[in-house]
């Protein structure tokens, strides 16, 4: 029987909740079709993968909330409603749309573990309980619902304490009180993160080891664990933000056993039907151990899980749901063995958080129980050192100088683990290093082994058998170089003279027990190679763009992702090499072969000769892949499209100036500076405020506007040496637009304008932005001559962004993005336009007449807006500027812009109708309140402050910690008073969908 | 100093050798896939005089401890692993895997491309191999009757009160012993040659153990047994549990690489459940060599549908292919314990539901 089924994704992207669940997401909705069930879909994330066509049948960019999912429901009609893959928001919306009676008057089935099971689970206190009727030990805690509550718990057991507020993703209000002075502003900010207001004050149990299971149960009672997992990090730090390990490294079968049994026991009682994360801490000097916590769903954790493995666990979570039990189920990696096994993993897994504290040097970088990564890293090698390693290097990030290397340990921060090492260099014993953290003295002998063996590198001749160790350890032969001494070139001959090549090995969930049907590979020097190149007519390497981080999102998954679907179409073998463990990229069914690796010249390079690739598309990947276009192409690999001589005409300012000049094309002029000196000087040539942005930066990360010589002199000190050159600009006042087209070398594809509702100066990722845009015809046009010309300049080919600023009459050029943009996504759902496609089918030479293709007609408006993860960065000011500061984005669709714009701010209250609910600096028509006292009112909700002295800045700070929206520009506030002339909102489905919808 | 890894068919593996590897050390391989539980692997006497690869790479990390050995000494003759941690993290660790293993003489190889290894048994199947500091050993001929050398000689009697069970030893695990003191019964345990000391005993039930090598080196003592099996209740384990198909007219066969690991599913037919399992067998219960006998398959291999237990159709006889006892392994089937001394002592009632 053929079942309609309701999905809830996850929303944007924040920190918390990143793209694990787009790549569950979509492997549920697959399950789902491939069941025969027609899939409808609920995410207003439209730079996800999910929400294509190929995935769900129809798809809702519509607000996450009761509201608006009850209006789809009516309108759809649906036989039953899958909850499970879209994280904490999906959970609790099912939670609520239960408890609101609307599962019930729609007759909806909900599919997987039963909300009655989910509270269980997920209610501090109904799992406390249930932890006692199951004897299984919890820390001391009590759940309270005020201040005074959590004073006489925390005199009781003494400090510290952890709060942890109930029904919060990513420990959202959640923290260490360390003293009882600290207890009121967290205990206080916890009950307002609650939805419930409910918060678990619980006896600290900090420094005991951190150990995760995830356990699949069907509705026959089966149980398997995936996968166990350590974390480097003691308790203390979210596992979010922890180092984690993969199986446990430090567990005698004693221990592992145990843990897995009372995993069992807790999820067979709560009756999961599905994916289960189960977190337990166990005392470092006996046996006694504590249930942490469980989620009753598929998880971040639940996705590293699976790529750890390679054991799909969100695809057997769906069909568990559907009724299968998991011995029915075949594993689709071995093709032999079901579904109810227990992989065995023959090499070990390291998963390093991606932080965002490189964008936000004033942020506190200590870290506790509330997250604050925005994505994260996995690595795969057949030493700990080997993983260790890769994992870093796939971080994409520079390393920052450790100055004061034991305040990283006294409290952790995310440098500990660099800290540790430059220690360890020192010479400071392991002993102390571990009383400090109580990080196993197994993982840092580990350290302990590449400090070592640097210190080799350092002193000793690089023979064969140091340089084989030194592989096998991890280290990039651009490493070895700079610790021995030598070029990088020698190091790469010596080692080709030796014989000590990187080698390729699978990863088969079975160790290879069996014979196993993957395309799961990984590389290694420590074993043979026992990887055959793939046969193929034309292959083809896409590089993926890393862990997810601000500036850089899932939305560059999607092109990744829709770059290999489409040279698939075209009979292109494509082989996907990345490190994001959370992406749909990395799923080793997306690409005909997957090598999960860092993305880095030396690697990709052996790839491309291994497996003797005909192209590398590095347009795909954000500015992670661009990057490396260089390098590559001076290894003389075979990239697509246009050479990097092109691109470095279009990055470096002087060589794009000097052609814009020719062309006769306007732009906003600045002076390219190579040393701090020289900008000191430029700058007296101009008039303030200037724009200082850095070259090769991923969301304009260090790009500021300075209002003064000290604001200039300030932001050139926080700059390093990668950075240059930099160039000023002239700060101009105008509206800011940005294009995404295809181009073909002389035509191009342009489908629609993007216009932003913020003015220029705000990151066009921070911005707000209308598509198709309201501009006249005169300006389009003038726009998209000015794309012709800079494409027939270039004789460009593949695709583009192009960022102009429009001010009076005259429409400047800003800069030039030749690759994927972060918009992509949005241009092609809106105009139902597949524009990754078409520029893979120019890239790949396959015939395509872009003139013949039709401009999209739009019968809607969406409006994308940023997310900001506020939440997790509360000492961090979110003043829109020229540095992006969103994890994420939304989008919603209406039939007009207010219609939209209602959809988008459809969660806060209408300012006209509730009093008090939005303060306005320096305008009392909302609120005459004085600052303080409207923050502690309950309809306190919406905060406007566009200043920027460090008061203003100092009361955003404050809001936000109130867990206020805060607007920091005029022209948001005035978009969310636009909205509130739509009085009501329609539910649309995206345009494209497979079956006429049901439209109103 | 450099050490192969010699198999029967030809292919050698190189390694570093350990400390003992002067003598040249022959065995059957067999790999283990679990990624903990290495020293109750080596101490278990079903691995009797077998060269154990383990496939995960790092072996020893929580070192030896003296509570997990499943008896007194290392069983197994040779050991190769890609890396043994040399000093291991673990507030019961005692001393080092290579400690271990030096102290009574083990060799063991590291550096190996253990995954290679495997791979070269799952083509070949489970053969004859050899440590040897050279590449060209020369095999002899294998030693049969592992369970001579791994069974006991007198009768030991463990707890103080409860029902009396008697733990016949074909090479037994200490935890199967604890599994059943901690269920409040005594113990004897009786070596495979003192059957017929038995009827004297009058146990309550008997426990066949686990053992190495081949049933059918049990094949002087299968009259006796079978009469045994018909006055008392009786549960075995492994290779308890293929003697006792052997003793009512049942037949096994070696399988292609055996099952070892942690992680094979089976399923209960009664239930229709399916749970993990701990597993080290080479050889199995032919299906249709059970025509005519009272013996009903009670559980299957998920993976390749080979007998994993059976039941007597009107006494309460039952067994296990894998190993309830667990250690190393999932403790998912430590219910067939309770369910069989339950049903003990509550004589009289059928073990299945037809």
């Amino acid at each position: 029987m053929s079942r309609k089924v309701l999905v809830i994704g996850s929303g944007p992207i924040m920190i918390g909740q990143a793209a694990e669940f787009d790549y569950s997401g979509t492997q549920g909705c697959l399950a789902l079709k491939e069941e025969g069930c027609e899939v409808v879909l609920v995410n207003n994330n439209p730079a996800t993968i999910m929400t294509d066509h190929d995935v769900a049948d129809v798809v809702y960019c519509e607000p996450l909330t009761v509201e608006s999912l009850t209006k789809i429901i009516a309108l759809e009609k649906p036989d039953a409603l899958l909850a499970g893959l879209g994280g904490q928001t999906a959970l609790n919306l099912a939670v609520e749309l239960e408890r609101e009676g609307v599962l019930q008057e729609y007759d909806l089935e909900l599919l997987g573990t039963s909300v009655h099971s989910i509270q269980k689970g997920e209610d501090r206190e109904l799992f406390r309980g249930l932890m006692h009727e199951l004897s299984q030990p919890v820390p001391e805690s009590e759940v309270i619902t005020t201040i005074e509550q959590a004073e006489d718990f925390a005199e009781k057991v003494g400090y510290p304490i952890i709060s942890r507020p109930a029904y919060t993703l990513g420990g959202r209000g959640g923290g260490i009180v360390h003293r009882p002075e600290e207890l009121e502003e967290l205990i206080a900010t916890g009950l307002k993160a609650s939805p419930i207001r409910q918060v678990i004050v619980e006896k600290s149990i900090a420094g005991f080891k951190e150990i995760e299971y995830e356990i699949m149960r069907d509705h026959n009672g089966t149980c398997i664990s995936v996968c166990n997992m350590e974390n480097f990090d003691p308790v203390g730090v979210h596992t979010g933000d922890s180092i984690v390990v993969a199986p446990s490294q430090t567990l005698s079968d004693n221990d592992y056993q145990m843990l897995r049994t009372a995993a069992f026991k807790i999820v067979s009682e709560l009756d999961v039907i599905g994916g289960c994360n189960v977190q337990f801490a166990l005392d470092t000097e006996s046996r006694q151990y504590y249930v942490i916590e469980i989620n009753p769903r598929v998880s971040r954790s639940s996705a590293l899980a699976s790529k750890a493995t390679g054991y799909p666990i969100a695809k057997m979570a769906t069909k568990v749901a559907l009724g299968y039990t998991l011995d029915q189920l075949e594993n689709p990696l071995t093709g032999y063995t079901y579904a109810s096994f227990e992989p065995a993993l023959d090499y070990v897994v390291v998963k390093f958080p991606r932080w965002p504290f490189d964008k936000f040097s004033e942020a506190d970088r200590k870290l506790g129980t509330k997250m604050r990564a925005t994505g994260e890293v996995m690595a795969i090698d057949r030493t700990l050192e080997g993983a260790f390693q890769k994992a870093v290097q796939s971080l994409d990030t520079k390393i920052p100088d450790i100055q004061n290397p034991w305040h990283h340990l006294d409290k952790p921060t995310d440098l500990r683990y660099f800290a540790i090492l430059h220690l360890l260099r020192k010479g400071e014993s392991l002993e102390t290093i571990h009383e400090k953290t109580k990080i196993d003295r197994f993982f840092l002998h580990v350290l302990k082994n590449l400090v070592d063996l640097e210190k080799c590198l350092h002193q000793e001749p690089l023979d064969e058998e140091l340089l084989r160790q030194v592989k096998i350890c991890g280290f990039s032969d651009q490493e070895i170089a700079h610790l021995s001494g030598i070029s990088e070139k020698e190091v790469q001959k010596r080692r080709e003279d030796f014989g000590i090549l990187r080698h390729f090995k699978l990863v088969d969930t079975c160790a290879a027990e069996f014979e196993a049907a993957t395309n799961y590979v990984y590389s290694t020097f420590a074993g043979v190679n026992e990887i055959s190149p793939l046969r193929g007519k034309k292959k083809a390497l896409i590089l993926g763009s890393g862990p997810i981080r601000i500036g850089q999102g899932v939305e560059f998954d999607y092109s990744a992702v829709k770059a290999i679907q489409s040279l698939q179409k075209q009979g292109w073998t494509t082989i996907m090499v990345n490190n994001n463990p959370e992406t749909v990229s990395t799923d080793y069914e997306t690409a005909d072969r997957l090598y999960f690796e860092p993305i880095q010249k030396e690697i990709i390079t052996s790839i491309v000769d291994h497996e003797d690739i005909d192209l590398v598309f590095t347009s795909f990947g954000g500015q992670t892949a661009i990057n490396l276009a260089a390098d590559l192409e001076a290894e003389g690999m075979p990239l697509a499209g246009v050479g990097t001589d092109v691109l470095d005409a279009l990055e470096d300012r002087d060589k794009f100036y000097t052609a814009l000049n020719d062309l006769n094309i306007p732009y906003v002029s600045g002076t390219t500076c190579h040393t701090k000196n020289e900008a000191l000087k430029a700058a007296e040539q101009y008039t303030f405020p200037i724009l200082c942005r850095p070259s090769y930066v991923i969301g304009g990360q260090g790009m500021v506007i300075v209002k003064d010589m000290n604001e200039l002199k300030q932001s050139l000190q926080e700059a390093d040496d990668r950075h240059y050159p930099i160039v000023l600009d002239t700060f101009m006042q105008g509206k800011e637009v940005e294009v995404d087209l295809v181009a073909d070398g002389e035509n191009l594809y342009l489908p629609e304008i993007i216009e932003h509702i913020e003015p220029g100066g705000v990151h066009s990722g921070d911005s707000m932005a209308l598509f198709p845009s309201k501009l006249g015809d005169e300006v389009k046009k003038t726009i998209e001559m000015y794309c012709y010309k800079i494409v027939s300049h270039f004789s460009y080919k593949g695709i583009m962004n192009i960022q102009f600023l429009l001010s009076g009459e005259a429409v400047y050029v800003l800069e030039v993005n030749p690759r994927a943009s972060r918009t992509v996504p949005i241009v092609s759902k809106v105009a139902d336009i597949p524009l990754v496609d078409l520029a893979v089918r120019v890239l790949a030479s396959d015939e395509v007449d872009l003139t013949s293709i039709p401009k999209p007609v739009f019968d809607q408006t969406a409006v994308k807006y940023p997310v900001f993860s506020s939440y997790a960065l509360t000492e961090v000011d979110h003043k829109l500027g020229p540095n992006m500061k969103s994890t994420g984005e939304g989008m919603c669709l209406g039939k007009t812009t207010e219609e939209a714009l209602r959809k988008v701010f459809s969660h806060l209250p209408n300012g006209h109708v509730v009093r008090d609910s939005c303060f306005v600096e320096g305008d009392s028509t909302f609120s005459s309140k004085d600052f303080d006292e409207w923050l502690k009112l309950e309809e306190a909700s919406i905060y406007v402050n566009d200043g920027s002295s460090s008061e203003d800045s100092e009361r955003r700070i404050q809001a936000v910690k109130n867990g206020m929206t805060v607007f920091s520009e005029k022209a948001t506030f005035e978009a969310y008073l636009q909205s509130l002339n739509c009085k009501d909102f329609v539910p649309a489905p995206l345009p494209g969908n497979k079956r006429e919808g049901v439209r109103s | 100093m450099k050490g192969y890894l010699c198999l029967q068919d030809g292919t050698t593996f190189e390694g570093k050798a350990s400390q003992h590897f002067d003598r040249n050390v022959q065995g059957e391989v067999v790999f283990f896939t679990g990624m903990t539980g290495y020293q109750e692997v080596l101490t278990d006497p079903s691995y009797k005089g077998q060269i154990v690869v383990f496939t995960y790479p790092l072996i020893g990390n929580y070192g030896v401890n003296n509570e997990d050995g499943e008896s007194q000494e290392i069983q197994v003759s040779g050991v190769i692993m890609y890396q043994c941690a040399e000093i291991p993290s673990h507030f019961q660790a005692r001393k080092s895997l290579g400690a271990f293993l030096n102290e009574q003489n083990i060799p063991y190889m590291t550096e190996v491309d253990t995954r290679e290894v495997t791979k070269a048994i799952r083509a070949e199947g489970t053969q004859q191999a050899a440590l040897s500091l050279e590449t060209d050993y020369l095999f002899q001929p294998t030693k049969t009757h592992q369970i001579e050398q791994v069974s006991g000689e007198k009768i030991d009697t463990y707890g103080e009160e409860g029902m009396h069970v008697i733990l016949i030893d074909f090479g037994w695990k200490k935890s199967i012993l604890n599994a059943l003191l901690e269920r409040g019964v005594r113990v004897s345990v009786l070596p495979f040659s003192k059957i017929e000391m038995l009827d004297a005993l009058q146990p309550d039930a008997i426990v066949l153990s686990n053992g190495p090598g081949d049933p059918k080196d049990t094949v002087d003592v299968l009259p006796l047994l079978k009469k045994a099996l018909e006055k008392f209740p009786a549960f075995g384990i492994c290779m308890g549990h293929q003697v006792i198909a052997l003793a009512f007219g049942g037949d096994t066969t070696k399988l292609t690489f055996g099952h070892r690991g942690a992680n094979h599913p089976v399923k209960d037919v009664v239930s229709g459940k399916v749970f993990l399992s701990s597993q080290n067998h080479n050889y199995v219960v032919k299906e249709d060599s059970l025509n005519g006998t009272p013996l009903v398959p009670r559980f299957y291999n998920v993976n390749d549908g080979s007998i994993e237990g059976l039941m007597h159709d009107t006494k309460l006889i039952m067994s296990a292919q894998f190993h309830p006892e667990a250690h190393p392994g999932p403790k998912d089937a430590e219910w067939l314990f309770d369910h069989f001394l339950t049903l003990v002592k509550n004589k009289g009632v059928k073990t299945h539901v037809s």
